[in-house]
């Protein structure tokens, strides 16, 4: 086990170079990232050449990177064009987003996994139909309709919910994290009522039976445990990919999170924002996949990690 | 899991059974069972009629080909059937002079497993992946017995070691997979025993090993049976398996019992030409002819079972009589054995000759592949 992690460890290294480095690329090296910096006008040539100096932008691109990296292993992830430390706007802004993920991810699981069980168990009944038939308006509906209609009906029209989620708050981030993991949500549903479903035909459910186990005890000691393990990993890459912030909910309820932040820095061509954001997202979805992993194997004995 | 194992014990135990003493009959009497799968393609009739017994310390093979009902008869006597699409129609399934299919599930759970044990084709899938060994067999001392966990642990080792398991105790903490195949069927088999049950139902317990395990497994089975008397149902499609350990022999074909007779004589002498065919099919190093000997055809398709008897259009027998309804009756023959043809003292006798020109459309209606996993 220990040196499974080890071993996944040290793949990230190269998975972390690949990625950051693409997106260096892409965002200093495609094109001159000071242009555009002061509005209309050309930008001072002092002001220019103290930019090209403080980013090195002189200076060949892997040279630039290798320093812009250095400077990240201490934990230095720059200065946004602005004159704040990236680092101090995402420590503001990451609790909010993992407030807004955690929200929905519960969501989605308690939900999700609910509604799944109830269409596995009554298989081409009502409430399989209804189902079907919820999940598939909410996987057809795209995220920023499906939150601006809630906003709309729940927050401005009813007043049961904060139209907007300025502060971050619990109790604000509540309706956006509802229509955050409502697709994910019906996906979930439909996972475990296929997956349950499916299961509930295999042979060591009949063994079960045979046994002279009791109906609730073959369902739900014998057969939940199996059904949910594509459950799990994919709830668990959800939560990964949801740290990420979630741009257009964030955008719609007006949410100071990590999407926000992101959107902004790209809308500002704040290239160090950018870059420093999303260079520690990639970490995280790295070390969320990893746990995902951890987690599989836990459930299933077939897996070993070793 | 606790208040489960409670709402177990408060089950009523079902009455009747206590009193019964083998002069009542048989230990288990199935009579004229009936079992069809409704799907979509229309009614499958799986079982027709099957009638037999079993008593105790008997041996009782059943043996047909995929798709005969031999394991639907074995999910039915047992309880469970997928229900949806299968259903039991008619009959009794006596035992103890008790009809099964008339008690309340949850008495009837009270025989599965204790009274009425099953073992299942392969291992690998009837066992559940993600529990150990251990666990599985001890569940069956938790939650029938009540036992602790502990308690349950260490009498799943000393079933473990009853089947021959080197290491059970280290072994106990495996999973399935982490098995061989034939070490996996002992785990089966530690498991069905594990109350002492009165029946044990093997469900083609062999099929999947190798053919030194497979002898292992069936010499384990007539040992375990020997030392408790329970009485041996055996499933299967080989001849080979049954001509050691069974006292008697049913053969299936399309849900009905065509012949039964003690296993020596119907090796000797079969009274049904499907018996004969299933006989001649076995491959023999003494046979003088290159080619082996196959029955033509496949079995009927079970929502269009032929009329008359339902081997006709496989039989080189067949005449007009055996085209039309009604199907030949299962009739005694004396000495134990009866048979479902219509020219079964002909057969016996050695006068039977085959009609010269067998149809050449011998195939009536293939199986399609679909169906024969609702079978099976």
């Amino acid at each position: 086990m220990g040196t499974y992690i080890l071993r996944r460890i040290l793949q990230m290294i190269p998975v972390v170079i690949g990625t950051t480095f693409l997106i260096y690329w892409m965002v200093f090296s495609l094109g001159d990232p000071t242009v555009g910096r002061c509005g209309e006008r050309p930008c001072p040539e002092s002001y220019v050449a103290r930019l090209h100096e403080e980013y090195n932008l002189d200076k060949s691109l892997p040279e630039q990177y290798v320093r812009y990296m250095g400077k990240v292993l201490q934990g230095d992830l720059g200065t946004s064009f602005n004159g704040n430390a990236v680092i101090d706007q995402l420590a503001t802004r990451w609790p909010v987003t993992i407030r807004l993920a955690v929200i929905a991810i519960i969501f989605e699981a308690v939900i999700g996994i609910a509604a799944g069980l109830l269409a596995g168990l009554r298989r081409r009944s009502f409430w399989d139909t209804l189902v079907f038939v919820t999940t598939l308006v909410i996987i057809s509906i795209p995220s920023f309709v499906l939150g601006s209609v809630a906003q709309m009906v729940f927050g401005v029209r009813l007043g049961w919910f904060p139209v907007t989620a300025t502060q971050g708050t619990w109790q604000q981030l509540l309706l956006p994290g509802l229509v955050l993991g409502s697709l994910s949500m019906a996906y979930v549903a439909r996972l475990t009522r296929n997956s349950l479903s499916e299961n509930l035909s295999a042979d060591y459910v009949r063994t079960a039976r045979a046994k002279g186990m009791s109906a609730g005890r073959v369902v739900g000691v014998h057969t939940f445990r199996n059904s949910l393990i594509p459950v799990v990993t994919f709830i668990g890459a959800d939560f990964g990919a949801l740290m990420g912030g979630a741009i257009v909910t964030e955008r719609i309820f007006n949410i100071p999170g990590i999407g926000g932040y992101i959107y902004h820095s790209i809308n500002t061509k704040d290239a160090t924002a950018v870059v420093g954001t999303i260079t520690l997202l990639v970490l995280v979805f790295l070390v969320m996949n990893l746990i995902v992993d951890l987690l599989y194997g836990a459930l299933d004995p077939r897996i070993a990690h070793d | 899991m606790r208040t489960l194992a409670k709402q177990n014990s408060t089950i009523v135990e079902p009455t009747g059974m206590d009193n019964w003493s083998p002069d009542h009959g048989h230990l288990l009497d199935v009579r004229n069972l009936n079992v069809e799968f409704r799907t979509r393609d229309g009614v499958a009739h799986a079982i027709n009629g099957a009638s037999f017994h079993l008593d105790r310390g008997e041996s009782l093979a059943i043996l047909g080909e995929s798709g005969s009902g031999k394991s639907v008869t074995a999910q039915a006597i047992m309880g469970i059937l997928d229900t949806p699409p299968g259903y039991v129609t008619g009959g009794e399934v006596f035992f103890r002079g008790v009809d099964l299919l008339k008690l309340p599930e949850d008495q009837r759970r009270r025989v599965r497993g204790q009274r009425i044990a099953m073992i299942f084709q392969d291992a690998l899938s009837a066992l559940n992946p993600v529990f150990t060994v251990g666990w599985q067999i001890a569940e069956m001392f938790r939650i029938h017995k009540g036992m602790n966990k502990s308690d349950a642990h260490s009498a799943a080792i000393k079933l473990m070691e009853r089947v021959n398991i080197p290491a059970a105790a280290q072994r106990a903490g495996n999973f399935p997979h982490q098995f061989s195949g034939g070490m996996r069927q002992r785990v089966m088999i530690a498991m069905s025993i594990a109350l002492d049950p009165e029946i044990l139902i093997a469900d083609e317990p062999t099929t999947a090993l190798d053919v030194t395990v497979q002898a292992q497994i069936m010499e384990l089975l007539k040992e375990l049976q020997a030392e408790t008397g329970m009485g041996l149902i055996l499933i299967t499609h080989d001849l080979g398996v049954v001509a050691d350990v069974a006292d008697r022999i049913n053969v299936m074909y399309a849900g009905r019992i065509v012949e039964s007779a003690g296993s020596r004589e119907l090796y000797a002498r079969p009274a049904h030409p499907y018996t004969e065919g299933l006989l001649d099919s076995i491959p023999r190093l003494d046979q003088t002819t290159g080619e082996l000997s196959a029955i033509g055809g496949l079995p009927p398709n079970l929502t269009r079972i032929p009329a008359g008897c339902s081997f006709n259009p496989r039989c080189k027998y067949a005449r007009d009589i055996c085209r039309v309804d009604p199907e030949p009756p299962l009739v005694e023959l004396g000495g134990g054995r009866s048979s479902a043809c219509h020219f079964t003292h002909e057969l016996l006798a050695g006068r039977l000759a085959p009609v010269a020109v067998l149809a050449e459309n011998a195939v009536a209606d293939p199986v399609p592949a679909a169906e024969e996993g609702i079978n099976e």
